[in-house]
């Protein structure tokens, strides 16, 4: 029986933290003792992308947008909506602005995006193997076993001109073939969902919204190179993805999907879970090899590719869980259809996780070729709290910054590299003007020193000292030499690094030092912070025409740097203030200012 | 005492994995699950069980973030320092938990309630900052509200 409407409510790892799973309980409750149970299906779904707006409901067939629900609501949703037939409008979305929207495809947020990889999320219940069929799921393996050959199904992919997502771009396609080619009975395929990437968390929801994608793109791998085992690397730290992964596979061999003689095509095949434990460097492929066999993820010198010589020493396939989720599309509709998307450089759609000081937070996928300025202001609404753009960040702790000047710049593999940062795997950071541009190449710096794996001294040795510079500029003690030296370790890291994390991580660095210059040489030169983050080069002090001597500041302040008399102004001794900033946040007359 | 110190469920998940091979990491995580980190004991144990050298255990335990050598609060706050929770101010929470409780980061307080972890991306950037009580997920934490959010555990 269909039902009169469908109730969708968020179940990403975003939305659940703010409760969603207790709206879904109380949906469920609520239609029961209204006495419309059988008229109304609540589905917990994944993610919809828009978390800055979570929780969210949606529901069908009104297509009504519900934001930021509480648990409380759940009893006027099934009231209004459901029995009456009257949207909720105090819950919609934009009705702050008097203007209800019509349809979800209007709000600016959804605008511009183009949903492959995405295309279930928040759609199905992941955890449930019938929807996933119902759009078209499974469809693509059933292809792959019974009417393509093993070079039909690469050739797709080369058609597709699909290149992978995890950060190096490099041609799906020609890792299959490889692969295929290379000697040997026992072959595996790896799925990389290490997403080590601090601020993204594109895998994540891939993998909590729409596991079988992955698990159906895995199979059709192991069909085409001939393997029959798959493993799942994912991180430890993401419970939620690893339980909706074991409930997809144990749905999978239920239904024949995984396990012996698939779909009684003769094929085997089956995928096992293998956690990571918090090291970054195992998003590098030998590492990550490393890693599953049991040892400390070090990187090993290539070649021999994995495609030859990979784990326990067989040949393997190593894809991300972005580049195994676009797959089955890519099987369903035709190579062509994926290269229609994009640009001649990068075919297909890429997700991103916009966050920092952007108004809408979430996870993005646009058409490839979309320009940065469309993302940060046209679906991400622009700069939060009315602050300046500054910059914002792409590739991670392997990326650089991307200022105002390129912010035209259209989105894919080439362009990116061309203007110094990479595309990484999906993390776009926007800073706004509060932002120290020397900080934030620190904080990069602090997160690859602490990462590296310590096998080569490039990488070891070189980071350290580099960031020890930076250090010093943030302290108001470097000179001009410190930066020159900074660029000499720079290049000799690059040069001389084995794997890509400590080949890359000198970018922050770097592309700071091109586009920052002015703010490196105020450190420097000045010992000035120019955003006032930097602790040692701030001071604070207090302006006597606007201190009324309220005393506020001086009760409030840890260490009593603040002295002066009630009803006349105040001054802070700065040889004893700690900075702690106190006494800025208690004035109600904003009569301090950082310097 | 080797026999008390795994439970029945982890002495048959060990057996289980015992012969497959790259098992070390599987096991370790399953031993930090029930025992809450890795003690010399534990470690001593699974190398008895895996017949793996301790030496390669400990060189394991020590290279991943997610292995703990030392035992947690009976709440284990851990503060988020990924990027977006950094740039919306993730280490004045670690300096406001250092003032509330004392703790520093690995740090554990003295009544060995609380412990503190600062912890790589949640996963969830949209609410940063981000910090988690025993698995609950508080976000767009505040100075001010931190005090409030600790009283909840207490």
């Amino acid at each position: 029986m269909a039902f009169k409407n469908y109730i969708l409510v968020c179940g990403g790892t975003a939305c659940e933290s703010s409760k969603s799973d207790q709206i879904y309980k109380n949906l469920v409750e609520e239609a029961k003792n209204q006495g419309v149970a059988d008229q109304v299906q609540v589905v917990k779904t994944g993610c919809f992308g828009f978390c800055e707006q979570g929780p969210i409901v949606k529901v069908l067939p009104e297509d009504s947008f519900y934001v930021q629900v509480k648990p409380e609501d759940a009893k006027e949703i099934i009231s209004e909506h459901v029995i009456k037939g009257r949207e909720v409008t105090r819950l919609q979305y934009g009705h702050q602005v008097r203007k209800a929207y019509e349809e979800v495809e209007d709000i600016q947020f959804y605008k511009k995006q183009k949903r492959v990889v995405l295309r279930n999320c928040g759609k199905i219940d992941p955890e449930n193997i019938d929807e996933y069929i119902a759009c078209d799921g499974y469809k693509a393996l059933e292809k792959a076993l019974f009417e393509m050959s093993e070079d039909d199904i690469i050739n797709e992919l080369k058609v597709a001109g699909l290149r992978g997502r995890g950060g190096a771009g490099f041609p799906t396609w020609m890792k299959w073939n490889f692969t295929k080619q290379a000697e040997g009975d026992v072959k595996y395929v790896v799925c990389n969902a290490d997403e080590g990437d601090p601020g993204a968390y594109m895998d994540r929801s891939t993998l909590e919204g729409d596991p079988h994608s992955v698990l159906e793109a895995m199979t059709i791998c192991g069909k085409a190179i001939g393997a029959h085992q798959g493993f799942i690397y994912i991180r430890a730290e993401y419970p939620l993805a690893i339980h909706r992964l074991e409930v997809a596979m144990k749905q999978s061999r239920e239904y024949g999907l995984l396990g012996k003689n698939i779909l009684g095509s003769g094929f085997d095949y089956d995928i096992e879970i293998r956690l990571g434990a918090g090291a970054f460097v195992c998003g590098e492929e030998t590492a990550l090899l490393q890693s599953i066999e049991g040892h400390r993820g070090m990187p090993q010198p290539r070649p021999p590719f994995p495609a030859v010589k990979g784990l326990w020493g067989k040949p393997t396939v190593i894809n991300n869980v972005e580049t195994w989720a676009n797959i089955p599309a890519i099987i369903v509709r035709g190579g062509e259809w994926f290269a229609s998307i994009g640009t001649a450089d990068s075919h297909g759609t890429k997700v991103f996780a916009l966050t920092g000081k952007i108004c809408n937070s979430g996870l993005v996928e646009v058409p490839m070729g979309t320009t940065l300025r469309e993302i940060v202001f046209d679906i991400g609404g622009g700069i939060a709290h009315g602050k300046k753009f500054k910059a914002v960040q792409t590739g991670g702790p392997s990326g650089g910054v991307i200022t105002e000047e390129n912010l035209d710049t259209p989105i894919d593999f080439g362009s990116l590299m061309k203007i110094g940062s990479m595309m990484g795997s999906g993390g776009m950071i926007v800073m706004d003007e509060d932002d120290c541009i020397v900080d934030v190449a620190k904080f990069y710096l602090d997160f690859t020193v602490d990462e590296s794996c310590g096998k080569c001294a490039p990488c070891r040795i070189g980071g350290k000292t580099l960031n020890g510079l930076l250090g010093k500029i943030t302290e108001g003690k470097a000179t001009d030499e410190d930066v020159a030296q900074m660029r000499q370790i720079a290049l000799a890291m690059q040069k001389g690094s084995l794997c890509a994390l400590g080949q890359t991580a000198p970018n922050p660095v770097l592309s700071t030092l091109k586009y920052f210059p002015e703010e490196y040489e105020a450190h420097i030169r000045d010992k000035k912070c120019p955003s006032g983050k930097c602790k040692k080069l701030i001071s604070y002090s207090i302006d006597p025409t606007k201190c009324i001597g309220c005393t506020a500041c001086a009760r409030k302040c840890p260490v009593g740097a603040i002295s002066g008399e009630l009803k006349k102004p105040h001054s802070i001794n700065t040889q004893v203030c700690i900075k702690c900033g106190v006494c800025k946040e208690t004035c109600k007359f904003s009569a301090i200012s950082v310097k | 005492m080797s026999q008390n110190l795994f439970s029945e469920e982890l002495n048959a998940f060990v057996d289980e994995w015992k012969d497959k091979p790259g098992n070390l990491i599987m096991v370790l995580h399953r031993v930090q699950q029930e025992i809450g980190y890795i003690s010399r004991e534990a470690a001593d144990e699974v190398s008895r069980r895996l017949n793996i050298p301790l030496a390669k255990i400990w060189g394991v335990v020590t290279f991943y973030h997610f292995f703990k050598l030392n035992k947690p609060g009976k709440y284990n706050i851990q503060v988020c320092l990924g990027t977006a929770c950094y740039l919306k101010g993730g280490d004045i929470i670690i300096e406001e938990l250092g003032k509330q409780k004392g703790l520093n980061v690995g740090g554990l307080t003295e009544d060995g309630k609380f412990s503190l972890e600062a912890v790589r991306c949640v996963g969830c950037c949209g609410l940063a900052p981000v910090m988690t009580i025993a698995g609950e997920v508080f976000g767009k934490v505040t100075k001010d509200q931190v005090a409030g959010i600790l009283d909840k555990f207490s």
